[in-house]
């Protein structure tokens, strides 16, 4: 196993060393950029994901071009933002990272510019067409995927009255006897119907079968009043962390990467629970009708920033799986850490044994329903 | 005024005149029309800027709760020829209507408002979001007619008649549907009928927020008056101490006092780690004084103080202490000399600070979703939700303007009880 892993990561140090020759050379080959604005302003969430995202792309980027790149942290308002902004016919961003389902959602509000991924992205380094390298992580004409994510649960690792237990499966979170304590779940119905279900004897295949009728959601619900009284319900992402830290929780769902700075960066006493971890896409969104030498910027940018190199990169900072195949054997050691990064992407085979995939179609057309149904049940 | 109507009663007999001959009356008109206008003058840039800033873009806003063209916008022919199908019917509409349809959504997908109108819809009718998103993928391709069968083959929710009834219904160019959406009701084919029980909120929501604002508000009184009367009565320096204590958090960021809270009241914070240490309660029963009712209410009662405090501070500065002082010469006790003489007086102060404290309560957003938890929440947030998430900003517009209604009312019903001119700031 460790004569394994050695192997593995030296494969993985040796490609990341050709591979970072062949990126000098790319960047030399970065062509001019005609007719294009002198800076950009790029909505991110801010933290440490755009931190991430500062050094693997901007950084290089404005080093090889000289513009300025201004940062703005309003990802998780920028649907409404957007279409304010494009209702006031002042388009004030640039480029926006946004999880698929908002991407979606403004794709389909045609606030969002679709993109010819073959012209507009790099192939791979191997010739492959960029469309095929992102593959499935494609889910909307408008939306360029830069990570996969997992929405997953941490639990601490020194709660006394589990009597030396480690939750290995889901259905811990809904075990209040087995493992007592609070849990933290998010205040919205995706993700936690679905667990709830699978939890409850719903097999993955029937799962979104039985979502869609109203006698599911009902017994996703009633599964979930079980651990009502138990439970702390969050918003932010950051939230979890926090509780796990305090102890106000004993297990809790977050996105992987929050629950790796807790585990890895601060040492809490916190371990991952990979078990049917639901996976997102995060990605790049252009604003619809942008002014045609700020389009031509971003789209000059995009070319650079979405190679595989470039999102290799992105996953020494933060644990979240780079969306293009060819980006995976490049994933190498933490910049700081120096721990090896493969073992902490959703993606890892060892991580997915159990998974969902959100179900963007699924959710956009049923969010106005359940989601009122959910807040209902959880006001009372 | 009584001059004006003796200079009247006068020109009956005469015309009185000024020096220059012009009547007086005229002359008088013309003096306070030209003052009124200097007035207006005067605060016209402040009306332009609430007009253009605060007012319009706010009755735009909640327009949108009645406002529904886009069905017309996108799909003008197939509204038209929807109004000769029968809705009752079992039957789906002609292929009259579906060609009417087709060329609609070849125009639409051109444009891209077609996936626009099917998130628009899928509010009243889950589904539609992704009907109208297949349909645009299949239009291109759908060739020459007959196009019922086309549309059916396309996605089979064509072939249901709700999905019509549905268009048909949302098809005017104002609806109530958000409207009746905010009171926990639907539009169905049987008339209005409320939402069944389990998806009911708003309702609910509208009065728990009424109520725990009001409980917020009793709760700052409470809080408020003492030390708003140690503030009036207390020797200067002193009172000045006290008032500093009193504005410093006010100062403070919302944002922090509201996390400040939390580090306090949490299960493992810092009041319950104290009572335990003292021993008051074990370990295993530590109070849950957060995400919940009891964590908005302290909260808010601790960020909310000090707009109670401050008008009942400045109107009991201006209460002579020999009023009291008068009272107990009279021979009343102290009990007697406060409830008769002195509280009456600080009644004006109770007004405006209750007011104030309500009306900032009642619409507050960003403690209650800190602190909250679920059974903490206000509409406000359902608000801020709709606007910043679902993006159904006609449903948010809607219940802004209930909001708004409900507090209009209670302020009429405050003047009608309490009297408005019984309300003093200072």
């Amino acid at each position: 196993m460790k004569l394994k892993t050695l192997l593995l990561a030296t494969t993985t140090a040796a490609l990341a060393f050709g591979a970072n020759v062949a990126t000098v050379n790319a960047a030399d080959e970065l062509p001019p950029c005609e007719g294009c604005a002198m800076e950009m302003t790029i909505v991110s969430w801010g933290g440490a994901y755009s931190a991430s995202q500062n050094n693997a792309y901007h950084l290089p980027y404005q080093a090889l071009t000289g513009i300025k790149v201004i940062n703005d942290e309003s990802s998780n308002e920028a649907v409404a933002k957007l279409r304010a902004q494009a209702e006031a016919k002042n388009i004030t961003w640039d480029l926006v990272d946004a999880e698929g389902p908002d991407a979606t959602r403004l794709c389909d509000e045609g606030l969002a510019e679709e993109i010819d991924f073959d012209t507009a992205l790099a192939a791979a380094p191997d010739g492959t067409p960029a469309s095929k390298d992102f593959g499935e992580s494609l889910i909307s004409a408008c939306f360029i995927p830069q990570i996969v994510f997992s929405t997953t649960f941490g639990y601490r690792t020194d709660i006394a009255e589990w009597n030396g237990k480690t939750p290995d499966s889901l259905c811990a979170v809904f075990d209040l006897e087995g493992f007592p304590g609070k849990r933290a779940l998010e205040k919205r119905p995706k993700k936690n119907l679905e667990w709830a279900l699978l939890c409850d004897g719903v097999t993955k295949d029937e799962l979104y079968n039985v979502m869609s009728t109203p006698e599911g959601i009902d017994r996703a619900l009633a599964k979930l009043d079980t651990i009502k009284a138990q439970t702390v319900w969050w918003s932010a992402g950051a939230e979890t962390p926090q509780l796990l830290a305090d102890k106000e929780v004993v297990i809790g769902s977050t996105y992987n990467g929050r629950l790796f700075s807790v585990i890895e960066e601060q040492k809490q006493p916190v371990a991952m629970l990979w078990d049917w971890q639901v996976f997102d896409f995060d990605g790049w969104v252009v604003p619809a009708n942008l002014p045609e030498d700020r389009k031509n910027r971003v789209m000059h940018y995009l070319k650079f920033a979405t190679d595989t190199q470039r999102l290799a990169d992105q996953a020494k900072y933060i644990s979240y799986g780079p969306a293009r195949a060819s980006s995976q054997p490049l994933v190498g050691k933490h910049e700081t850490l120096g721990i090896d990064m493969a073992p902490h992407m959703p993606t890892n085979p060892a991580n997915q044994k159990n998974f969902l995939v959100n179900n963007i179609e699924w959710w956009a057309n049923n969010q106005d329903d359940v989601e009122a149904k959910f807040a209902a049940w959880l006001a009372k | 005024m009584a001059a004006i109507s003796e200079v009247r009663s006068a020109s009956a007999a005469e015309v009185m005149t000024t020096a220059d001959g012009m009547p007086l009356k005229r002359s008088l008109q013309r003096a306070l029309r030209r003052e009124k206008m200097r007035s207006l003058m005067l605060i016209a840039p402040l009306l332009a800027f609430i007009l253009l800033t605060f007012i319009l873009p706010i009755a735009d806003m909640l327009f949108r709760s009645v406002e529904n063209g886009i069905v017309q916008e996108t799909i003008p022919r197939t509204v038209v020829a929807l109004q000769d199908w029968d809705p009752a019917s079992d039957q789906i509409p002609g292929e009259q209507v579906f060609e009417a349809l087709h060329a609609d959504l070849v125009e639409a997908v051109k444009a891209k408002v077609h996936t626009k109108l099917g998130v628009r819809l899928n509010y009243e009718k889950p589904g539609m979001s992704g009907l109208f998103r297949t349909t645009g993928r299949a239009i291109p391709r759908m060739g020459e007619g007959p196009y019922q069968e086309k549309f059916v083959e396309a996605a089979k929710d064509w072939g249901d008649p709700e999905t019509w009834r549905t268009i048909r219904r949302y098809a005017p160019q104002y609806t109530p549907g958000y409207f009746l959406a905010a009171v926990d009701s639907e539009w169905t084919h049987n008339g209005i009928e409320f939402r069944p029980e389990s998806e009911r909120i708003y309702l609910f929501l509208f009065a728990r927020t009424a109520w725990m604002s009001l409980l917020i508000t009793a709760s700052c009184l409470l809080l408020g008056y003492p030390i708003a009367y140690l503030l009036a009565n207390l020797p200067m320096r002193t009172s000045n101490l006290l008032m500093i204590l009193v504005l410093l958090p006010f100062w403070t960021s919302l944002l922090v006092r509201t996390s400040a809270w939390k580090v306090l009241l949490q299960q493992q914070g810092v009041i319950n780690d104290l009572l335990v240490w003292v021993g008051l309660i074990d370990n295993a029963g530590r109070l849950v004084m957060i995400n919940n009712v009891t964590g908005t209410i302290i909260a808010m009662t601790h960020i909310l103080l000090p707009f109670m405090i401050l008008p009942l501070y400045s109107v009991m500065k201006t209460i002579s202490p020999s009023y009291v002082r008068a009272a107990k010469s009279l021979g009343a006790n102290d009990w007697t000399a406060f409830w008769r003489v002195y509280f009456p007086n600080t009644v004006p102060g109770i007004g405006a600070g209750a007011i104030l404290v309500f009306i900032l309560a009642i619409g507050y957003y960003i403690t209650p979703e800190l602190v909250g938890g679920t059974s903490g929440v206000f509409i406000s947030n359902r608000i801020a939700y709709h606007i910043s998430s679902s993006l159904n900003w006609g449903l948010a517009a809607a219940l802004g303007v209930i909001l708004l209604g409900v507090v209009m009312v209670l302020f009429y019903v405050y003047d009608k009880v309490v009297g408005l001119d019984n309300v003093k700031l200072g």
